[in-house]
């Protein structure tokens, strides 16, 4: 993961600067195309019938979770929610492992009882996805809370969407983290439709970040798919978090290409809507960027390939891998009072 | 042996088990006071008020920061003050702490312990009163412990807060100031499913746990008076259940009563009676009951609040019509 001063969008001065700047918003472009690559792939594997259950992907919202994720440290912890293979693969999971959880499969982080809804990697601080929306904000806040009295420096980033910004635990949570101090940063994911209804028609007052404010949470809002300037502000807040100063929001807008599950056609919105989105794509965006500082098309290109051939042979793997023992179904329950079975 | 209530019994387990390991705190409404009950009397002096920490009045994420904060290496003790406000918190309860474990494919252990200090008390009606740990015997990936002495206080919570498992502890809120005997020194953990025989008799097998378990002693005591001598079983947690106490004393006495505070329809005593059914095989039982509430909400006004609660008379009454 990339890790150092936040680059400008507009690239800087001296050569040596630049150079890692152009070093970073590579990395940050690599991290996107991975996570499109892997769901691209996912949802070919459904329409396939290798995927059984729901997916929810989240095609053009990559520039939140690579701009949020490169500013973490390992041992950060992060918690996710029912669209989070970006966010997992951002925080530096295997998709390799990811894609055997998908298919259900031996050898899956959650050896095929989670899937895509539940995909953790507790090893480089993914807590989680979570199946219920904003059940990750109250884990954060306490995961935030532990490392505090574990006097770590580590910090926790919640990712929720708009819909959970109308929950009760975003209240309760916000106000929680605010009234102690703890080191956790919240990102709202706001992707403008919660499942499937517009979150505008469905969310009062002024807005998410003012909401935060008001909790005496500072907020502040950016582009989402402006990776740039998501990886820019989330330098500055990581640090604001992790030097004591108490939580923070970020409310990053984006847009999601696709319907609420891979099933879902999305014929309850406008295409033009989507059009217009897809012009917006975060990677394009930070492909021309990146090519006004001198990367080549090739270069760019090659990345993209690179990530394609390793999420296509990601979902070879897991195809061909078997299903996990039936005794498994019965172990990872509890200690005591566990139940045999098979 | 030091004569102590029950709710000082708690007391002394949670501060034995904190001064023995820093991982340990505690949160919930009011626990910087010492709880509402007082079962965090001191605790605040002692650990400071990172490890002593009063909440606002918000279960939901009471429950999941405590929560979170296992799934850093924490181990945190979820006080929950009146067990109804549960209600409140189940998708951090149901949804996220029964199922990290298993859903994560083993990655998570939530060492919590979640304390609910339950069941009916003092005329506090319906919100306030409920008995439902049948509910979270249903669910897997959860421990229900429910003690019903001031021993079986100190050395479940002891267990309770060195198990790995989520335990949920339902303190019996009618029995705070119930007094016996625990040992001097350091408070053993007592083991989870492990029943403890109250008294031993011929004529029928007595299942209780929890604040019925001293009305179930009276009765046991009448019963006696009357000739009716009966194995009374403490089952001190219903998950694990010790389920081979419960058939060896039934393979003897060939009845068996299930007595539970909690509403009788799907009650856990069902689950006792059907599962001995199951092991000893019909032929082997002569009658299987259960008595327990009627299927209403408390009520507030204390004849009312009488006329629904197992007393010591109706389970003396219900042994005698199953002896007949």
């Amino acid at each position: 993961m990339a890790k150092g001063k936040a680059p400008r969008a507009t690239g800087g001065s001296g050569k040596a600067q630049r150079g890692d700047n152009t070093r970073r918003l590579t990395d940050l472009y690599r991290t996107m195309v991975r996570i499109r690559a892997f769901e691209e792939a996912a949802l070919a594997a459904h329409k396939a019938g290798e995927m059984p259950g729901p997916l929810h992907v989240s095609l053009g919202q990559e520039g939140v979770a690579a701009g949020v994720c490169a500013s973490l440290r390992k041992d950060d912890r992060l918690t996710s929610n029912h669209r989070g293979h970006g966010h997992a693969i951002a925080k530096g999971a295997d998709p390799r492992r990811m894609f055997l959880e998908l298919l259900g499969r031996d050898g899956g982080y959650c050896r095929g009882k989670g899937g895509s809804m539940h995909i953790a990697d507790f090893s480089v601080g993914m807590l989680g996805a979570n199946g219920v929306v904003g059940g990750g904000i109250p884990i954060a806040v306490g995961a935030a809370q532990g490392l505090k009295l574990l006097k770590s420096d580590a910090i926790a980033v919640c990712m929720f969407g708009d819909g959970a910004a109308n929950r009760g635990p975003f209240l309760e949570g916000l106000n929680w983290a605010a009234l102690y101090r703890l080191p956790v940063l919240f990102v709202c994911e706001d992707n403008g439709v919660a499942a499937f209804t517009a979150a505008e028609s469905v969310t009062a007052g002024p807005g998410i970040s003012e909401r935060a404010a008001s909790l005496g949470v500072p907020s502040t809002k950016v582009d989402g798919n402006d990776v740039v300037a998501v990886d820019e502000m989330v330098s500055g807040l990581a640090r604001e978090v992790r030097s004591g100063g108490g939580p923070r929001l970020l409310h990053a807008r984006t847009y999601r290409w696709t319907g609420h599950t891979s099933t879902d056609a999305a014929a309850w919105r406008d295409p033009k809507e989507v059009e217009a989105a897809k012009a917006r794509c975060p990677i394009a965006r930070l492909a021309s960027t990146l090519a006004a500082q001198g990367v080549g098309a090739g270069e760019l290109d090659a990345m993209r390939s690179a990530a394609e051939r390793e999420m296509m042979e990601a979902r070879v793997a897991a195809r061909s891998a078997p299903f996990p023992g039936l005794e498994v179904a019965f172990d990872d329950v509890q200690d005591s009072g566990a139940v045999g079975g098979a | 042996m030091a004569r102590t209530s029950l709710i000082e019994a708690g007391r002394l387990a949670a501060l034995q088990e904190m001064r023995r390991d820093p991982r340990i705190w505690v949160l919930g409404e009011d626990v910087a006071r010492g709880g509402l009950w007082g079962q965090y009397r001191g605790f605040l002096d002692e650990f400071g008020p990172e490890r002593v920490v009063s909440t606002t009045i918000s279960e939901s994420t009471i429950m999941g920061a405590g929560l979170g904060a296992a799934l850093v290496g924490t181990r945190p003790i979820i006080e929950m003050r009146i067990f109804d406000f549960v209600m409140c918190a189940m998708d951090e309860l149901a949804n996220q702490i029964a199922k990290v474990r298993y859903m994560f494919g083993g990655q998570a252990r939530p060492a919590v312990v979640v304390r609910m200090p339950h069941g009916m008390w003092r005329n506090s009606a319906a919100q306030h009163s409920q008995m439902l740990e049948a509910w979270f015997a249903h669910l897997p990936g959860v421990v229900v412990v429910a003690p019903s002495s001031p021993a079986d206080e100190a050395g479940l919570l002891v267990s309770a807060i060195r198990s790995d498992d989520p335990v949920l502890f339902f303190d019996p809120k009618d029995l705070w100031q119930v007094e016996g005997d625990i040992p001097d020194g350091e408070i053993a953990p007592i083991p989870f499913g492990k029943a403890r025989l109250l008294s031993e008799g011929r004529a029928a097998t007595l299942v209780t746990w929890s604040a019925m378990v001293p009305k179930a002693q009276s009765a046991v005591r009448t019963l006696a008076a009357k000739g009716l001598a009966v194995d009374l079983i403490d089952l001190r947690s219903i998950w694990p259940w010790d389920e081979d106490a419960v058939a060896q004393s039934v393979a003897r006495t060939r009845r068996l009563l299930v007595v539970h505070e909690a509403v009788e329809v799907g009650g856990f005593g069902a689950e006792i009676v059907a599962r001995m059914i199951d092991r000893l095989g019909p032929s082997a039982i002569d009658v299987a009951r259960r008595l327990g509430a009627p299927r209403i909400p408390i009520p507030f006004s204390p004849p009312l609040e009488t006329a629904v609660r197992v007393t010591e008379d109706k389970i003396v009454r219900a042994v005698e019509a199953m002896c007949r």
